[in-house]
């Protein structure tokens, strides 16, 4: 029901197919697909429109030359201007102050406490702070307690005053505790809130009166929909804040409302929240959201996941074994099922650009590995580790044993044979030699 | 208890239901009246004296769906279906053409207004699955579902098997303490699978009516994370043939269109048979369930307006539709 936005695109292109420049009548209609591709990525419905106009702006009357086709251009203009909305350069905290106080704000659930420990664990390593948390949300359940497991995780000081029920007293006394025990960053976690309650929204301007933050983070799920715009409006007209944090990005969603916050309030994204683990923490890179907004395929972020996926030591075993010619139908199922916890093998597929079209309608699951591994379950310890033994009267054992037939056993053999063999050639090269592989024949032409 | 109680609706007596739903009503347009002018007074003035909608009040009407995160394949599955029927009855006024669009909406809700869960009084418990994404409010769903059937008269017991987020074991303890219903848990990191199934067992023994498990947060898109919750789910009807009897997919108003794949991957993964929409006394809409309803035919059984322990609420369609044009 939802096709993503390339795949709109792609149809609504068809429209511009053969066109010699870019004309009103001709750029209407792909704009019209174009805000409905956005919407459908949850960018906020007036800032969908505005930015296709700006768009068709520039679109209008750009000479096509004979080497690209209008569509190509359309969207190398589309996405140079989302590129430039999100924000150009990154943006650094500001941590010159002693102590540098940050102030950590945003809806139920959007992931502020488990922001602060990341926050926390990063400036320790990688800036050489050493940070105090602060835990001021009162209200929600064990919000104290699980601050205070990430602080024990992440190895620095928690500052909570479990009696206290007031949290400007225990903000104001945290920064106090901070000068006394030289901490050079207060991070101060607050208690999630709407941006529509009234005395929630005082509370949280009069801990920011005090504390006189250096940063205000407001932190945004990314899987926010339309209400992205009137809750990043709030927060910011009450607080002002410095920098979003946008989490959860590791999840399938669009991100459509990085655009939204990023166009009504204008303030930078400064991180991004990539996994449950403490250090799940990047920084964020506004063309890599663009690609990801537009639906364009990420190469970086395929290449990344697989090198966080795949554990360098089992691929320095495999790689032995390919060197000394011992590389066996158990390495074969172990690499299978590597691939396996990539993640959804369309999903990943998806993210090669070029590629998410022709796949939309083929049904791509992880089950599709399920005969090649039954067939290896069928197998026994000896044939595995010596694929050379695998006779006739063996492989009708074992299509039996999995329910195959002898016909689907030679062409894993023959599948198997080529893969030992490409890996032999790869030996050496590494992941950029990969990488070129992969990025070959499939680059978008902008 | 009587035996035609045997199946009995737990939230129990008519007037008492109708007067909730009235009081629902008016929390729920209070929590979201922040009106000067309703959507339709809005749009009856531009429809006075016109038998056909033109562009505008087109796009106006797409701009309120829009922004509710209904999402525009069912946007313009409604206005498609509002234009037919306003070509077909050719001449119309502005407060048709209100009941209409209202009409269009609720009819892609396959469900009938939400009934609260009917336990079965059978030897076993009635065993709840709880499911969702991180941060939609699974934990304070299931501490405010327990005090409504403790309320009835139930006897409940709690499973922690969320033992991978931090202190999340704390969290739904002091939900069960506040409550005052029992819990069953282990150590953090523990396999949640194995807190499930010791749930169901000391429910069983405790002869406990109902059971809620608590699962930890996880984004539909991470297999093994997915994989284990069908673990979990399978673990438990070897103690209790058939259960979960419901497993309930808790989702963020706030969340857009994502939420379709959440719905999607969660009953994949869980064979989800019920919804509840949390954090809807924000500005968030939920717009999002329609097309889940339409496209999956789950029912929305909950909504929750509130972090209190009796902010739990039955949908209500009629309403739910009407919170989205008053704006």
């Amino acid at each position: 029901m939802f096709e993503n936005l390339s795949n709109k695109l792609d149809q609504a292109f068809k429209v511009l197919k053969g066109q010699g420049s870019i004309s009103e009548i001709n750029v209407a209609q792909t704009m019209k697909e174009i805000r409905k591709a956005l919407i459908s990525a949850d960018v906020d419905f007036k800032t969908a429109k505005e930015f296709t106009s700006n768009v068709q702006t520039k679109a209008l009357g750009q000479q096509v030359l004979t080497s690209l086709k209008p569509g190509d251009l359309l969207t190398k203009i589309m996405k140079d201007e989302l590129a430039t909305l999100m924000g150009s350069e990154k943006s650094d905290l500001n941590l010159i102050s002693k102590p540098t106080i940050i102030l950590v704000a945003g809806l139920q659930g959007s992931g502020k406490t488990t922001f602060c420990g990341k926050l926390a664990l990063h400036l320790k390593n990688k800036h050489n702070k050493k940070p105090l948390l602060v835990a001021c949300d009162v209200y929600r359940p064990a919000a104290i307690n699980q601050l205070t497991v990430l602080s024990e995780e992440v190895g620095v000081d928690v500052f909570k005053e479990i009696d206290n029920k007031n949290p400007v007293d225990i903000a104001n006394n945290s920064i106090s505790y901070a000068r006394k025990n030289a901490k050079d960053v207060v991070i101060i976690d607050t208690a999630g809130r709407l941006a529509i309650d009234e005395h929630m929204m005082n509370e949280i301007g009069t801990i920011k009166d005090q504390v006189k933050p250096h940063e205000t983070l407001f932190v945004v799920d990314s899987m926010t929909g339309q209400d992205a715009v009137n809750t990043a409006k709030s927060f910011n007209d009450t607080l002002d804040y410095s920098g979003v944090v946008l989490t959860k990005l590791d999840g399938d969603t669009r991100g459509g409302a990085a655009l939204t916050i990023r166009s009504v309030v204008d303030k930078p994204i400064k991180f991004i929240g990539t996994s449950e683990k403490m250090d799940g923490l990047d920084v964020f890179y506004p063309d890599r959201m663009a690609s990801r907004i537009l639906g364009m395929g990420d190469v970086i972020s395929l290449v990344e996941r697989a090198q966080q996926q795949f554990n360098e030591e089992d691929a320095r075993k495999i790689q032995k074994k390919i060197a000394k010619n011992t590389f066996g139908f158990d390495d074969f199922l172990s690499q299978i099922q590597q691939i396996k916890k990539m993640g959804n093998i369309k999903d990943l597929a998806s993210m090669i650009p070029g590629v998410s079209k022709s796949i939309k309608d083929t049904d791509i699951d992880n089950d599709s590995f399920k005969g090649i591994e039954s067939i290896i379950y069928s197998m026994t310890a000896e044939e595995r580790s010596n694929p050379t033994l695998l006779n006739g009267s063996r492989k009708k054992r074992i299509a039996q044993g999995s329910g195959t037939n002898v016909q689907e056993i030679n062409q894993l053999i023959k599948q198997f044979n080529q893969m030992s063999k490409m890996m032999k050639m790869m030996q050496g090269g590494g992941k950029a030699k990969m990488m070129q592989m992969m990025q070959g024949n499939n680059m978008p032409k902008l | 208890m009587a035996l035609f109680d045997k199946l009995k609706n737990i939230f129990t007596g008519e007037n008492k239901s109708v007067k909730a739903v009235e009081d629902n009503k008016h929390q729920l347009e209070s929590s979201l009246a922040k009106t000067k002018k309703s959507f339709f007074e809005k749009l009856s003035k531009k429809v006075i004296g016109k038998s056909k909608i033109d562009e505008n009040d087109l796009d106006d009407i797409e701009e309120v769906l829009i922004t509710s995160d209904i999402g525009v394949e069912t946007t313009l599955k409604i206005i498609h279906n509002l234009e037919i029927r306003v070509k077909k009855d050719n001449y119309i006024n502005a407060e048709d053409l209100n009941t209409i669009l209202k009409d269009e909406i609720s009819n892609l809700f396959n469900n009938e207004d939400s009934k609260d869960f009917i336990v079965p009084e059978t030897n076993d418990p009635y065993v709840i699955m709880v499911v969702g994404v991180n941060g939609v409010g699974k934990t304070t769903t299931i501490g405010k579902l327990a005090h409504k059937f403790k309320l009835a008269g139930l006897k409940v017991v709690l499973g922690a098997a969320d033992t991978f987020r931090a202190a999340a074991v704390d969290q739904i303890s002091i939900w069960a303490e506040r409550v005052g219903v029992d819990i069953v848990k282990q150590d953090m990191g523990s396999d949640p699978a194995s807190v499930a199934f010791d749930t169901l067992q000391s429910a069983k023994a405790k002869k406990a009516d109902v059971v809620i498990i608590d699962t930890a947060g996880r984004l539909h898109n991470k297999i093994n994370l997915m994989n284990e919750l069908t673990k979990i789910r399978n673990v438990m009807h070897k103690i209790i043939p058939n259960a979960p009897h419901d497993v309930m997919l808790v989702l963020d108003a706030s969340t857009g269109q994502n939420a379709i794949e959440q719905a999607k991957q969660f009953t994949a993964a869980t064979k989800v048979n019920s919804l509840a929409l949390t954090k809807l006394d924000g500005t968030a809409k939920g717009g999002v369930v329609i097309g889940i309803s339409d496209q999956f035919n789950i029912p929305v059984r909950y909504i929750g307006v509130g972090e209190g322990i009796n902010d739990l609420q039955l949908f209500n369609s009629k309403e739910f539709v009407n919170s989205i044009f008053n704006n």
